[in-house]
């Protein structure tokens, strides 16, 4: 019986020649992600078992993206602690704060490569499934383990698959697209499950898009959000540091929980509501609501792609009264490519804040909190109540296109019309 | 040694309970002794006091959704909770569930069965749940026989420590 991407990786990484959905597994370990958030504590309690080593220094790899420039003096003692662990457990793939945000470093830096099976302490390890690896998040004891041992149990999870088609209309991303998703099937809509992103119109999405994608599956739940690997993947792998790589399919006949076909062509840009990412609305809809703050960056969209795409809306005009736009590249790269290209200029002169490569205030930290009352649009991933600061704030999650018309106009607005009065 | 049947006072919780509610964010670098004291205190202000060892929560849809926080599962642990049944479960709040050595089971019709505070009995097992006044009787998925390892263990960490030994 034929096997789909994620039966294909767990059989794998499990040494079998079969897997099956429903299917208990003790999987090896490709590689292992922690960020500063957990990384202390995980390193302390491997330390607590008497253990103490770990599996492969090799294949784990840690990056401070979090609390980056540390904000607080617990913050700077954790990065501290960090250092000290790394360098007496021989792990070498160290990312120091200020290189960039973990999702996108491991894709940039040649570590994901199609078929992998990556686990992270952060939940949108699922990034990774844009290169065709299963990535997913783990807690802190379960890292432990697998740290320890290079192993760790799965279930084989059922797998659902959005055949795609169509071109996307002009002014609208994959980021629509997947905020669709989430409306249309829910926020647990995937519930562990995995899903396949397949389809003629996956051919047409670059790898920036399809790691915007595969990021916000664990939006909808999923333990692994994947696509094939292909020409796409191939390109993206030899210009980062790797060698490419051959096709990674689902076998023909593959068996699927369901398989649901999604037209694009007609799909507009999408906002998500407060407070929940599955409350989503067509950006028409939603017209008019006032803003204070507009972000750009996080895991999910802080790519090159990402502010070359703000700044082709914002370039020539300046961000409403009384807005605050910030931009925080995903990456030290991504800020030099930024800067090569005039992009970082055209936002600076249209009124924005550049914020240290990392996850800037996506997660609450630091870095641009809001108040009671105040709203804030943004092309991260989550809109949960109390996310960046105050729980009487409100934040809307849409499109670097989206979010960059809606900076201009003080309120939400729809980067299709912007670009017509514009010619 | 986990024991395979449970017997407790049901706290019946509402849909989507997330990390954030069960291991609020201002208090996430604290010790567990401080962390469990504000377990579902947006939803229930008294929870944390009322609880006692034994206790089973009955919840909704997508318990536990959100972030990979571990804390949530270990503060329901830390204050008690034997056990969590619910409509449905966020994968990572199973995983890290099982990880800490919290039973967490899944079972369809369970939110419509129990009123807060019931006699609710669990078969870990066999997944046979019994409201023991009405006597209704569901089914929820059973535990695999690799979860229910690794709660016997006490958890993974346990686990791993045995094995280290071993």
């Amino acid at each position: 019986m034929g096997m789909n991407l994620a039966e294909r990786i767990l059989a794998r990484s499990a040494g079998r020649d079969q897997v099956a959905a429903g299917e208990f597994v003790m999987a090896e370990i490709d590689l292992a992600l922690l960020h500063d958030i957990f990384a202390a504590q995980v390193f302390n309690l491997l330390r607590d078992t008497g253990l103490d080593q770990v599996f492969d220094p090799d294949r784990i790899v840690v990056v401070i993206d979090h609390l980056v420039p540390a904000p607080s003096e617990a913050a700077a003692a954790i990065h501290q602690s960090i250092r000290e662990h790394i360098s007496r457990l021989g792990i070498t793939a160290f990312y120091d704060a200020g290189r960039g945000i973990c999702h996108q470093l491991l894709p940039e830096h040649g570590h994901i490569r199609p078929g992998d099976l990556v686990v992270g302490t952060d939940s949108h390890t699922t990034t990774y499934g844009a290169l065709g690896a299963g990535g997913t998040g783990i807690g802190t004891s379960d890292m432990v383990y697998a740290l320890a041992t290079g192993q760790l149990w799965f279930r084989v999870p059922e797998t659902i698959r959005f055949e795609m088609t169509g071109d996307l209309m002009a002014g609208v991303s994959w980021k629509d697209v997947i905020l669709h998703l989430a409306g249309r099937f829910g926020a647990d809509g995937a519930q562990y499950r995995a899903i396949e992103f397949a389809g003629p119109a996956v051919a047409g999405a670059d790898m920036s898009s399809r790691l915007t994608v595969c990021n916000m599956a664990l939006e909808m739940g999923a333990k692994f959000g994947l696509f094939a690997a292909d020409g796409v993947t191939d390109t993206y792998l030899r210009s980062h540091g790797g060698a490419g790589t051959e096709p990674f399919e689902p076998d023909a006949d593959a068996t699927y929980e369901a398989v649901h076909e999604i037209a694009l062509s007609n799909l507009e840009p999408q906002v998500a509501l407060p407070h929940e990412v599955d409350q989503v609305s067509p950006v028409t809809e939603v017209e008019g609501i006032s803003l204070n703050q507009a972000f750009i960056g996080s895991c999910t969209n802080g790519r090159i792609e990402d502010l070359r795409a703000a700044a082709e809306v914002l370039a020539g005009h300046h961000i409403a009264p009384g807005m605050r736009l910030l931009v925080a590249p995903a990456s030290r790269a991504v800020l030099g490519e930024a800067l090569e290209t005039g992009v970082a200029a055209t936002l600076v002169e249209a009124g924005a804040s550049i914020l240290a490569p990392g996850c800037g205030p996506c997660f609450g930290g630091h870095g641009g909190l809001l108040a009671p009352g105040e709203r804030c649009i943004g092309t991260h991933n989550r809109n949960f109540i109390g996310r960046m600061g105050s729980s009487e704030a409100e934040i809307f999650l849409a499109s670097p296109a989206t979010v960059a018309a809606s900076a201009l106009a003080g309120h939400i607005a729809d980067p299709r019309k912007l670009g017509a009065s514009d010619g | 040694m986990a024991d395979d049947i449970l017997r407790g006072r049901a706290w019946r919780l509402d849909h989507d309970i997330s990390t954030d509610v069960l291991s609020p964010g201002a208090y996430a670098v604290d010790p567990v002794e401080v962390r469990k004291l504000h377990v579902l205190e947006s939803v229930i202000p008294e929870f944390a006091n009322e609880v006692v060892a034994g206790d089973i929560i009955v919840a909704g849809r997508n318990f536990g959704c959100g972030s990979s926080r571990e804390t949530a599962a270990e503060n329901l642990k830390a204050l008690g909770v034997a056990c969590v049944v619910t409509e449905s479960l966020s994968r990572l709040f199973m995983r890290n569930a099982i990880a800490v050595g919290l039973p967490a089971l899944i079972c369809t019709g369970i939110h419509a069965a129990f009123a807060d505070g019931d006699d609710i009995q669990v078969d870990l097992v066999t997944g046979v749940v019994t409201n023991v006044a009405s006597l209704v009787e569901l089914r929820a998925d059973p535990l695999p026989e690799e979860m229910r390892r690794i709660l016997a263990s006490g958890g993974i960490l346990a686990l791993l420590k045995g094995r280290s030994v071993a």
